[in-house]
């Protein structure tokens, strides 16, 4: 049985920054445009495809700071 | 007329091939006893990194998606990108959630999210409406696979325009697809999965470097697909969202965000994961797959810088057409084989999904009681049969046109099951009776709402897409937005009123059959002495983190 007194029955502080790639790609301000362009392609398409970075370096992170220690 | 002899022939040797793996499936790490609903149902509970990386990879992803979104792309411009930024605020949204969700269920033995349900608000009425939800949202998914495999088909020619026996070759490869799950169950597509993923990324990295070079480069087909948008009379579309379809573009895609692990299917792939740490390790890696949407989406503007028209006016042949023109035969039936068997992998986890469901939530529940894990395992199985015969039925009796709305329907109507699965994950505030009636509520709405929209497309009067105009509420204004947000909201709303209305007057409310310390339980840690199912605890030392 798990205690509920333990460290990960805990909300770690870290999930907080799971917030940044859930907001950003929703304001299309930053995005909704043609120019710069980016190897041909617009604004519109590189700035959104570059999200999925975001969001893989923002998941990494919080995955290595709320694992389990052994 | 092409001849498309050396396609036909990759392409059916290559189905063929996966199809053996299907069937040999059942033997892959073989369990004691597979007719047991834990076995055929949930592939053991024992699927580390990689297998689910692959299946729910193969799962969300679905040959319908690699086929309907670079269409939507082709026809209204950047308003079919929503695809990207719904497929990166997805995982980070559901980390943590998914991670309760498996532990729940391993402490509980839960199949299903009816099954959570059940548990959790001791509502059995309730966890079969999620059940029944749950099953009609995923029937039309289900026929949209085939739709995939059609498009494909239609491309190589050999399926008419008309009559019965154009049908026939679609007939055929589903009754293969629907023996081997039949015999292997969540096995079959998560070895399938590997198969249809290698064809898939190896076709997307060649088209997008090979379609462009034809067509010379990006930055060419984008002036092309801006070219097209400014000369046509329509105002929604364009390279980029105009003043319109802003609020459009990001509630669909936070709607559908929250929509998807909410479908059967999802969470039977998150449940035959081994451990917490595979579902949320796999939230940082399976964001690949997402790039590999967007650049299948832009495949849509290839098509258009190509000049590429749908074949029987069937926007989905487009992706299939730019590769039956700019391949070679030989890499085109490559790529043909990708789509199909890209359709195989979902549409069965898909009604595998929808046959646990009915087993658990409604013969087990409401037929027989004491039915054993053998009858469970085995009425899935036929039931798996049924799913797909429905699912083939609208595809041959019903315009593929009212597939794709009714698909639309489905995400709506599996996003009011959010209150009861998504938020009970995390709280038991809510009153049984009042997530009923925030239920019927967005419903209700939702059902409404899609009624007043129609599709200038194809000259239906109603449910026609999911962009519902504000004007339509009184706001003076020329804006969309997306049905589902709106539903859901309401159901939110009345769920909680109604909670505080129940609660003043008293009326009875369920127990809990969980306990705090379920949703954050890990493979380590016992099932709970109560769980209905028999969740194998011995299996579980989890996996080395690298």
């Amino acid at each position: 049985m798990s205690d509920p007194s333990s460290p990960r029955s805990r909300p770690s502080p870290w999930g907080w920054l799971l917030l940044i790639p859930v907001v950003v790609p929703l304001i299309t301000t930053f995005y909704n445009a043609d120019s710069p362009r980016f190897l041909g392609f617009p604004r519109f398409y590189w700035l959104q495809l570059a999200y999925i970075i975001l969001g893989v370096g923002t998941t990494t992170v919080v995955y290595q700071m709320t694992k389990k220690r052994r | 007329m092409k001849d498309h002899v050396t396609e036909i022939v990759v392409f059916t040797i290559l189905f063929l091939a996966v199809s053996a793996i299907g069937f040999v499936a059942a033997r892959w790490r073989r369990p004691d006893d597979l007719l047991h609903l834990n076995e055929w149902g949930l592939g053991g509970r024992s699927f580390g990194g990689w297998i689910t990386w692959f299946l729910i990879g193969g799962d969300l992803y679905t040959a319908y998606t690699f086929v309907a979104v670079p269409a939507l792309l082709f026809a209204a411009g950047a308003a079919g990108f929503f695809a990207v930024p719904y497929t990166v605020i997805i995982y980070p949204m559901v980390m943590f959630v998914l991670a309760r969700l498996w532990s729940v269920s391993h402490r509980h033995g839960f199949v299903t999210p009816a099954d959570f349900v059940r548990a959790r608000f001791q509502s059995p009425t309730l966890a079969l409406l999620i059940a029944l939800t749950g099953i009609v949202a995923t029937m039309p998914y289900i026929a949209l696979q085939l739709v995939g495999i059609e498009s494909v088909l239609k491309t190589m020619g050999v399926v008419g325009a008309s009559g019965f026996g154009r049908h026939l070759p679609l007939i055929i490869a589903f009754a293969i697809l629907a023996a081997y799950t039949y015999q292997s169950g969540l096995r079959a597509p998560a070895l399938i999965a590997f198969v249809k993923d290698a064809l898939i990324y190896l076709v997307i990295i060649v088209a997008v470097f090979y379609l462009p070079a034809k067509l010379g480069g990006w930055g060419a087909i984008f002036d092309a697909a801006n070219a097209k948008f400014t000369a046509s009379p329509a105002k929604t579309d364009g390279i980029i969202l105009n003043a319109n379809n802003q609020l459009q573009y990001i509630t669909l895609a936070f709607g559908s965000a929250l929509a998807l692990f909410l479908y059967p299917h999802s969470v039977t792939g998150v449940l035959a994961s081994k451990n917490r740490d595979v579902i949320k390790r796999n939230m940082s890696a399976l964001p690949a797959y997402s790039l590999l949407l967007g650049l299948i989406a832009l495949l849509g503007f290839a098509a258009i810088a190509a000049k590429v028209t749908p074949i029987h006016g069937d926007g989905n042949t487009i992706v299939p057409s730019l590769f039956d023109k700019l391949f070679p035969d030989w890499f085109a039936g490559i790529a043909f084989a990708a789509v199909g068997i890209g359709a195989l992998v979902p549409a069965a986890i898909m009604s595998i999904a929808a046959a646990n469901l009915f087993t658990r939530n409604i013969y087990k529940e409401y037929l027989k009681r004491d039915a054993s894990p053998q009858q469970e395992a085995s009425v899935s199985k036929l039931a798996s049969l049924v799913v797909k015969l429905g699912a083939l039925a609208f595809v041959v009796f019903v315009n593929p046109q009212f597939s794709i709305d009714l698909q639309l329907i489905g995400g709506v109507i599996i996003l009011q099951t959010l209150p009861s699965v998504g938020l009970g994950l995390y709280t038991r505030w809510f009153h049984r009776g009042a997530l009923i009636a925030g239920w019927a509520a967005g419903l209700l709405l939702a059902f409404w709402m899609l009624w007043q929209i129609p599709n200038a497309a194809t000259k239906h009067a109603h449910f026609g897409g999911s962009a519902f105009p504000l004007s339509k509420f009184g706001f003076d204004s020329t804006k969309s937005i997306y049905v589902g947000f709106v539903a859901v909201l309401v159901n939110l709303a009345v769920a909680a009123i109604v909670t505080l209305i129940l609660r003043a007057s008293k009326v009875a409310d369920g127990g809990d059959d969980t306990v705090p310390e379920d949703y954050t339980a890990d493979a380590t840690d016992e099932p709970a002495a109560q769980g209905k199912g028999d969740a194998d605890s011995e299996d579980l030392a989890p996996e080395p983190i690298t």
